[in-house]
């Protein structure tokens, strides 16, 4: 028993060694440096768990029975990895832009995410799977009883397969659900099966080479000894042989650990050009020594001997202790590896499928938890491979380890074959649909777990004897293993080929009768033409990756001002540092309401759902539809943009018209002011010059007095001529201003001198204040509204003494120069005209036209200053302002 | 080689893809053919192909294809990755 | 003692004018110059003919007149505006208000005498 103890030490410390592996190799995925865990060659490595302990012990054994036909086995997964360009692609694919986490969620998720149909796909593969763990576990335990060379019991071997599965579940714990990544990538498990592929190739090629060259005298010996075995000739039946390639390549593809490595794992589709030339290699490297071990275990082994485990007792027979010992690592690395990813992959079907839409709906409606679910689905999974791997365990005793469990491994491929049609139909064919996929997949595991899994376990045991003779309730075209009355048939390839054809067959009848919902129809789509849809590489980093492609679609519909801006607020509201939040139900919400208020409320939850749920729609669809819905609204927004110019040059055009429909206006009043103020004196003029005319005997004084109208008339005339173009010259800004430095004081003398000549009234004019100012100024212009002022005082002041006041002041840069004379002034209706043309306070006292102010001020602008009416003086009073006076001369 | 102009040379570039994944398509039909020789072989005393050959056969059918398979892998990365590569690649 | 014209405007000159030619033909000529109260000397001097400006300090010759023509005794009394300005629309605006001549400044002295003497005569 030294050799045992040996051995389990040795054990131990391999066990502790792939601990060891896994936990570095998370370590570094969580770093960020694991960029050697994402080698092509790791993915290859860990296909090898295809290679379970069936193959690694059973090959030889097979080999030994039935000669060649083994290594159909093999042959099937060559011929699919040499033909990735045909489907793993579009399976690889597929998998990672629509985020599968397991084959029942492929082929629900391509039938318009059916539960029903992926609780059905989750038993079916537990049903198919649990008696080949079952199968692992014997394989340890027998190989350990034959390493120890003593006929344990069976109590004994139950322990060490308890002890097995126990520690498998504890592994598989570990690192199968160490974390909850959208990605269900699990870098420390992917890298102990690497490790553990490379230790079972070694195994069996040290085995093999030991064998050959060890045991035999090489390969010529080796060839010489097939020769002369008993099965010397090809004899081999053809339907097994074509029948086994095929099955194989079907579970390579279906099988739920297969498609957990194959597609779930995948971390680059580049990983599949490596593997579509390593991994054949791989598989005819395993191969390639199987034949010769079983030839010459045949030879020298005693009669009656084991064939399955040639690999371990010859070592052991010839006295090559730590070869045996290497062979027994080798087929337990196989055994473990399988039992690992198979948990894995059955935990996250039976978790996703069974336990949380259970869990969800028990809890009191799906939509609204809000707590942690990560908690409640971390728990489910290991709970799920507590479950699984204590199914194995059991199965595995209650089978009781016998002869029953060898045929299990086929039976187990033909069961998950079934999801072949189902599965590549869904990915070519847009026209499947749900009912024809659950129509299909159930005939088929009807007549397979009739045809081939029942019976398996024996006459009695399941199924009478009674109905595998004459058929189910006696009718013989129901026999289990000759259905429809056609005998002869190997039972696997009759099951094989029953149940799957019938599969196919319904599957595809039900679909072209059928007629999909939109979401099957859309996920057809979506599988079908996944080159149009997906990019080459989508990001696949859980939590943040969906918090981006929220960020992405929230940019692309609400602006990237916007959107930023709603993310970052969240986040800071989170606590979260940078720029992303956790993508959780509250936030969520937040964002569809925002997001609701530019597409509507249904789109914005569909669209949220899409991302943050089980992706059935992928991220580039959204995408595209964010993106036509953010050209509709640029596009709207141009148009409104438009729109408003349009109403802004329409309003701008309403406002010239009414300014030309006024200056129109107040061009005909002018012209008809003018017309008036021009026909009044010549009224008189050719009134009196009529009568002048027609009159001889009119008196010298009466002709005096006429001709006297005539001639101030005719000034008053030759006056308002003047005004009109010295307004029009000052208007049209054409006037030229000749500049002069002059004494305020003496400018203001002159101007008064000037207004009071020739009048008759008796007006007093008053200076106060300093005018000894020197200005640069044109002074004639100046002047003239000086005059102007005084002459209107002259002529309108109604006071008994008239008094023109003229009162110069000094503000900081201003000159004003004010008129105040002591009549009544104007009245406050009329101060705001007085300025405009034609326009007389009273008109019956008038001698001008009405220019004169509007002249005034026109000639103020055109000096750079102003004039205006100053109220509250007691009479009329005028201020002109003048800025910037040279300076106070007296100074 | 000739080809300086750069339309040619995507041409040229994209028509060799094309081909070599019309390739990687044949190759395992070609394979599933090999493999299927044996179902032609005559059974019975004697005239029957012996294992041993059988052995052989099935196993130099593997070695031919997984080689292909590298080749062809290689090629179309190399294809893809590289224009002035796929150049030389391309004029296989 | 002649028909009686008054005649209502603002301009000195031009009521001296007028007042001269009418009165050589005999006619009782009294003048007015505000629009405040030319109905009041309507009916205080009674005429057989007014004269009447159209821009009259006060109040417009256009009311003054519609004013006229709506009082019983003087609806038809003739009336000649007398106005220099001479558009079209004034014209228009007189004959609505109810004008029984319409002239423009200048004018002809004998075109006044002749309107005037046409109005009063049946």
């Amino acid at each position: 028993m030294g050799n045992l103890n040996a051995l389990v030490a040795v054990s131990l410390i391999y066990v502790a060694f792939l601990f060891g592996v896994a936990f570095a190799a998370e370590r570094a995925a969580m770093r960020g440096k694991g960029n050697w865990l994402r080698l092509p060659i790791v993915y290859t490595l860990s296909l090898s768990i295809y290679c379970t302990a069936w193959t690694f012990y059973g090959a030889v054994g097979n080999a030994a029975r039935s000669g060649l036909e083994y290594i159909t086995i093999y042959l099937g997964p060559s011929l699919v990895l040499i033909g990735w360009w045909w489907g793993l692609r579009k399976l690889v694919r597929i998998g990672r832009s629509q985020r599968i986490t397991s084959i029942a969620d492929m082929i629900s998720s391509r039938y318009g995410k059916s539960n029903l149909l992926a609780v059905g796909v989750t038993i079916l593969a537990v049903i198919g799977t649990t008696p080949y763990i079952a199968l692992q576990l014997q394989s340890v335990t027998t190989s350990l009883s034959a390493f120890s060379n003593a006929p344990s019991d069976s109590q004994q071997l139950s322990a060490t397969a308890f002890w097995v599965a126990g520690g498998l579940a504890i592994f598989t714990i570990i690192f199968g659900t160490r974390n909850l990544d959208a990605n269900e990538r699990h870098y420390g498990v992917v890298m102990a099966i690497a490790v553990e592929a490379v230790v079972k190739l070694f195994a069996l090629l040290a085995v093999g080479v030991f064998v050959v060259w060890g045991i035999a005298d090489g390969p010529a010996d080796i060839l010489q000894r097939i020769e002369a075995s008993e099965k010397t000739t090809w004899e081999i039946n053809g339907g097994r042989w074509a029948g086994l390639i095929f099955l194989s390549a079907a579970a390579f593809v279906c099988l739920p650990r297969m498609f957990q490595v194959l597609v779930v794992e995948n971390d680059s589709e580049d990983h599949l050009r490596t593997a579509s030339w390593a991994f054949p290699a791989y598989l005819m490297i395993m191969s390639l020594f199987v034949i010769p071990i079983a030839v010459v275990g045949l030879d020298i082994m005693p009669e009656g001997s084991n064939p399955d485990l040639f690999v371990l007792t010859l070592p052991l027979a010839s006295g090559q202790e730590g070869l045996a010992m290497l062979s027994f690592l080798g087929g337990f690395s196989s055994a473990t590896s399988m039992v690992i990813v198979a948990a894995i992959a059955l935990s996250t079907m039976v978790s996703n499928h069974v336990v949380m839409p259970i869990w969800l709906s028990s809890s009191g409606g799906g939509a609204t938890v809000s707590g942690d679910v990560r908690n409640v689905v971390i728990i489910s999974r290991r709970l799920s491979i507590a479950a699984v791997l204590g199914l194995g365990y059991l199965y595995y005793r209650l089978s009781g380890g016998g002869s029953a469990l060898a045929s299990i491994g086929l039976i187990s491929f033909t069961g998950v074959a079934q999801f072949l049609p189902v599965l590549i139909g869904g990915v070519f064919w847009r026209g499947a649909t749900r009912n024809g996929a659950l129509a299909g997949l159930t005939v088929g595991f009807v007549l397979w777990a009739y045809c081939l899994l029942l019976p398996s376990f024996g006459p009695d045991v399941l199924l009478s004897q009674s109905v595998i003779d004459h058929g189910l309730f006696g009718w013989s075209w129901l026999q289990p293993q000759a259905l429809f009355g056609i005998e002869g048939l190997d039972p696997l390839m009759h099951a094989v080929l029953w149940s799957t054809s019938l599969n196919a067959v319904i599957f595809v009848v039900v679909s072209l009768a059928d007629f999909p919902t939109p979401m099957e129809r859309l996920q057809g789509a979506q599988f079908v033409n996944i080159f149009e849809h997906s990019s080459r590489t989508p990001s696949w980093t859980g939590g943040v990756a969906k918090s981006e492609d929220l960020m992405i679609m929230a940019q692309r519909i609400l602006g990237a001002h916007e959107a930023q801006s709603l993310f970052e607020h969240e986040a800071y509201r989170q606590g979260v540092s940078g720029l992303l939040p956790e993508p959780n139900a509250e936030f969520l919400q937040v964002l569809e309401r925002e997001l609701s208020g530019s597409v509507g409320a249904a789109t914005a939850h569909a669209m949220i759902a899409q991302i943050v749920g089980n992706a059935s729609v992928s991220v580039q669809d959204l995408m595209a539809v964010a993106n036509e819905t953010a050209q509709m609204m640029e596009y709207s927004s141009q148009l409104e943009a438009k729109s408003n110019e349009l109403a802004r040059t329409a309003r701008q055009l309403r406002q010239a018209n009414e300014k030309l429909t006024l200056v129109s206006a107040q061009k005909d009043d002018f012209l008809s002011q003018v017309s008036h103020e021009l026909r009044t004196p010549m009224t008189s003029i050719r009134a009196f010059s009529e009568i002048l005319r027609d009159n001889s005997r009119l008196s010298n004084a009466e002709k005096r007095k006429y001709s006297g109208i005539i001639q101030d008339e005719a000034i008053r005339l030759t006056r308002l001529l003047d005004d009109l173009l010295d307004l029009s010259v000052l208007e049209n800004g054409q006037v030229a201003l000749s500049h002069q430095v002059a004494q305020l004081g003496t400018v203001l003398d002159q101007a008064t001198t000037a207004a009071l000549s020739g009048a008759e009234g008796a007006l007093n004019v008053v200076r106060t204040g300093q005018d000894n100012v020197s200005l640069r100024t044109d002074v004639g212009r100046l002047s003239q509204v000086f005059i102007n002022l005084i002459r209107n005082a002259q002529k309108y002041c109604d006071a008994e003494n008239p008094e023109l006041r003229i009162e110069v002041s000094l503000k900081e840069d201003r000159l004003r120069v004010d008129f105040i004379d002591n009549g009544t002034g104007i009245p406050s209706v009329s101060q705001e005209a007085i300025f405009d043309k034609f326009s007389r306070v009273n008109p019956q006292r008038a001698g001008g036209a009405g220019l004169g102010l509007a002249i005034c001020r026109e000639v103020m602008n055109q000096l750079g200053g102003e004039i205006s009416y100053l109220p509250g003086q007691g009479g009329a009073a005028f201020r002109v302002t003048l800025f910037a006076p040279l300076s106070l001369a007296a100074q | 080689m000739s080809e300086r102009s750069t339309a040619v040379f995507l041409e040229r570039q994209t028509y060799r893809r094309r081909r070599l994944i019309d390739w990687l398509r044949i190759l395992p039909l070609i394979g599933l053919g090999l493999w299927c020789i044996p179902l032609l072989w005559s059974k019975g005393e004697g005239q029957g192909v012996s294992t041993a050959d059988a052995v052989i056969f099935v196993f130099v059918v593997w070695l031919v294809l997984v080689v292909l398979s590298a080749f062809s892998a290689w090629a179309l990365q190399a294809l893809e990755s590289d224009d002035k590569d796929a150049t030389n690649t391309g004029a296989r | 003692m002649g028909k009686r014209v008054l005649l209502i405007e603002d301009e000195p000159n031009i009521i001296e004018a007028i007042s001269f030619i009418l009165s050589r033909d005999g006619w009782d000529v009294a003048t007015h110059s505000n629009g405040h109260d030319a109905i009041d000397a309507v009916h205080a001097r009674a005429p057989d003919v007014v004269i009447l400006d159209v821009m009259l300090p006060g109040k417009s010759g256009y009311d003054i007149l519609s004013e006229l023509r709506a009082d019983t005794h003087t609806q038809n009394l003739p009336v000649l505006i007398l106005t220099a300005r001479g558009q079209s629309k004034d014209r228009e605006m007189a004959e609505r208000v109810g004008a029984s001549r319409f002239m423009t400044k200048p004018f002809a002295n004998a075109d006044v005498l002749n309107a005037v003497k046409e109005l009063v005569a049946p």
